[in-house]
């Protein structure tokens, strides 16, 4: 069920965002989630894109430092406590949560929400067990 | 106001010092000669003999030591005497591959205090001061050495150590220290200290005496000023005893040379060849009296020049300036000697790319000392923490490494500049 988030090594010094998103528009890459971790020194730029087999060969052509990680998108109502509804879920069910983000909105207006998780079927058959659905890549349009 | 020691040493003629020089320099090769193989080797193969050298105009024909020969000889190939007649070790901060261990027999240990009391005396010591030293006691032979020192001229001694700063102004003020001895840059943090807590009128200090890492004017002045003293260089190195090979007078011009002790020369670093008096190059001593450890030609590595022109304080031995740099890649950072090759060998132990960058400055009288590391695929995560940990073992593998902590900035692949001809590994922006 998961779907390939790519974790790139980013420097603390102007441009250097700049630099990769400019590298993937000219390589025609369409960005479909995008968060960053920051301490002051450095960062972790952490992407969601419609093709990240070309994605990350473009990157690590450019000299990136950066590697693929399962990632899981949970389909959110896109409505006043949407999200809370899923993370109590969540929470009654001890699963832990790394850390998450949200994703660029689907086609049918709903909210997405990408979880890293240190287990992806405990995380997945909680879910569902809710009538929560986890998003597949086909349904998000990612390659 | 003439303060010496040992005046009929400190300001005996030339001829005087000569005669004990060259006497002590015959009977010291002899010495090494029988005892210690390692140096026996080393001569034999210049083709000398101790019958060669008869005076100091025969000093030049002696081998060099150098920093590598203590390491290829550790721990007791350099030794002149056996342990059973040796009651103390010192060691530089320096780790396995560079570590210095010097040994004393109880008379190495009288000569050395006596050098450090001719320091004191000369900073205006008596027997009614009381001489606060805050320089690490320990292996380091800053605080082991002054301490000795300040016994000799009879002074209070406070064995205060570093750190702690809070105690080190209470005991200041509650007993009121009157020579301060430390690194120059505790000096400056102390004196920042004082002033801030509004404590300048409570402190009794008339003198500093402030070594083991270099130090500019402007910092002797700022110093001065804020704590209203006189403050004095020591020099030295664990090598050749430890602090009081040199020292200031009141002249504040130099540092002399303690030459009953040690002779000085001045050499060209490329080629060994020995210099005239004036000219800057690298700094060799020879110890003529020491019995544990007597090592010739050492060479030092410090850049400086000597002169003999005659001083106002009466003194007569040789006159050093401030080391104005060194002929090798060592740092003296926060007064512990590192090798950028130490910081290289932790990187690619931890698995880092051995391109990095040290960066040291001064930021308020003090070290700082910041490495440039390149990120590695296996150390890149998704998860900051993850980097965060890895981070810290780098720092702390750094810390074993150099005794002193190093801030580490994890920077983008192959963004440290890689010129074409030799990479610019330091960047050292302290003005000194």
């Amino acid at each position: 069920m998961s779907v390939h988030q790519i974790s790139v090594f980013l420097e603390n010094r102007a441009g250097q965002l700049a630099q990769i998103t400019r590298l993937l528009a000219d390589n025609a890459i369409n960005m479909r989630a995008i968060n960053i971790a920051e301490t002051k020194d450095y960062g972790v730029l952490r992407l969601i894109v419609d093709d990240s087999e070309k994605a990350t060969g473009v990157l690590l052509g450019a000299g990136c430092i950066l590697n693929m990680t399962p990632v899981t998108v949970v389909v959110v109502p896109d409505e006043a406590g949407g999200l809370a509804n899923v993370l109590d879920v969540l929470a009654e069910g001890n699963i832990d949560v790394d850390y998450m983000y949200s994703m660029f909105p689907h086609a049918d207006g709903k909210a997405c929400m990408v979880f890293r998780l240190k287990d992806e079927n405990a995380f997945v058959s909680r879910l569902t067990a809710h009538g929560l659905h986890v998003a597949t890549k086909a349904e998000l349009g990612l390659k | 106001m003439p303060n010496y020691y040992q005046p009929e040493i400190e300001t005996a003629s030339r001829e005087q010092i000569l005669a004990w020089q060259n006497e002590r320099l015959v009977k010291q090769v002899k010495h090494v000669w029988d005892n210690v193989p390692y140096y026996r080797q080393k001569m034999e193969e210049k083709g000398v003999t101790p019958d060669d050298i008869k005076s100091v105009d025969d000093l030049h024909k002696l081998p060099f030591l150098t920093k590598d020969d203590l390491r290829d000889a550790y721990p007791y190939g350099l030794m002149g005497k056996p342990l059973s007649e040796c009651v103390r070790i010192q060691s530089t901060s320096g780790t396995t591959g560079r570590r210095v261990v010097a040994f004393y027999t109880q008379h190495d240990i009288d000569l050395w205090e006596d050098c450090c009391a001719r320091a004191i005396v000369a900073a205006g010591g008596t027997k009614d001061d009381v001489c606060h030293v805050s320089y690490g006691y320990g292996l380091f032979t800053g605080g082991p050495g002054l301490n000795g020192g300040s016994h000799k001229v009879g002074c209070l001694t406070l064995p205060m150590s570093s750190g702690n700063t809070e105690r080190q102004l209470q005991f200041m003020t509650d007993l009121g220290s009157t020579i301060l001895c430390c690194t120059p840059s505790y000096a400056a943090y102390l004196a920042e200290s004082i002033h801030e807590m509004g404590l300048r009128d409570k402190i009794k200090l008339k003198a500093g005496i402030f070594g083991a890492e270099a130090w500019s004017e402007e910092m002797r002045h700022d110093i001065e000023q804020k704590l209203g003293i006189k403050a004095y260089d020591i020099y030295g190195l664990t090598e050749t005893s430890g602090p009081g090979v040199s020292y200031e007078c009141s002249e504040q011009t130099g540092m002399h040379i303690n030459e009953d002790h040690f002779i000085a020369e001045i050499i060209d670093p490329e080629t060994g060849e020995v210099l005239p008096e004036g000219s800057k190059g690298e700094l060799v001593f020879t110890s003529i009296t020491k019995e544990a450890f007597p090592l010739l030609r050492y060479r030092t590595r410090d850049i400086c020049v000597l002169t003999r022109k005659p001083c106002s304080c009466g003194r007569t031995h040789v006159k050093m300036s401030k080391p104005m740099g060194r002929s090798d890649d060592m740092l003296i950072i926060k007064g512990v000697n590192v090798f950028p090759s130490q910081i290289e060998t932790v990187l690619l132990e931890q698995g880092y790319p051995a391109n990095y960058q040290i960066i040291v400055d001064r930021v308020n009288h003090s070290d700082t000392l910041e490495v440039m590391v390149e990120m590695a695929p296996d150390k890149f995560s998704d998860s900051l923490a993850d980097i965060a940990e890895q981070e810290k073992k780098l720092v702390n593998a750094l810390k074993t490494m150099l005794g002193i902590y190093a801030k580490v900035r994890i920077v983008s692949p192959k963004s440290i500049t890689r010129s074409e001809g030799k990479a610019v590994r330091v960047i050292d922006k302290r003005k000194i």
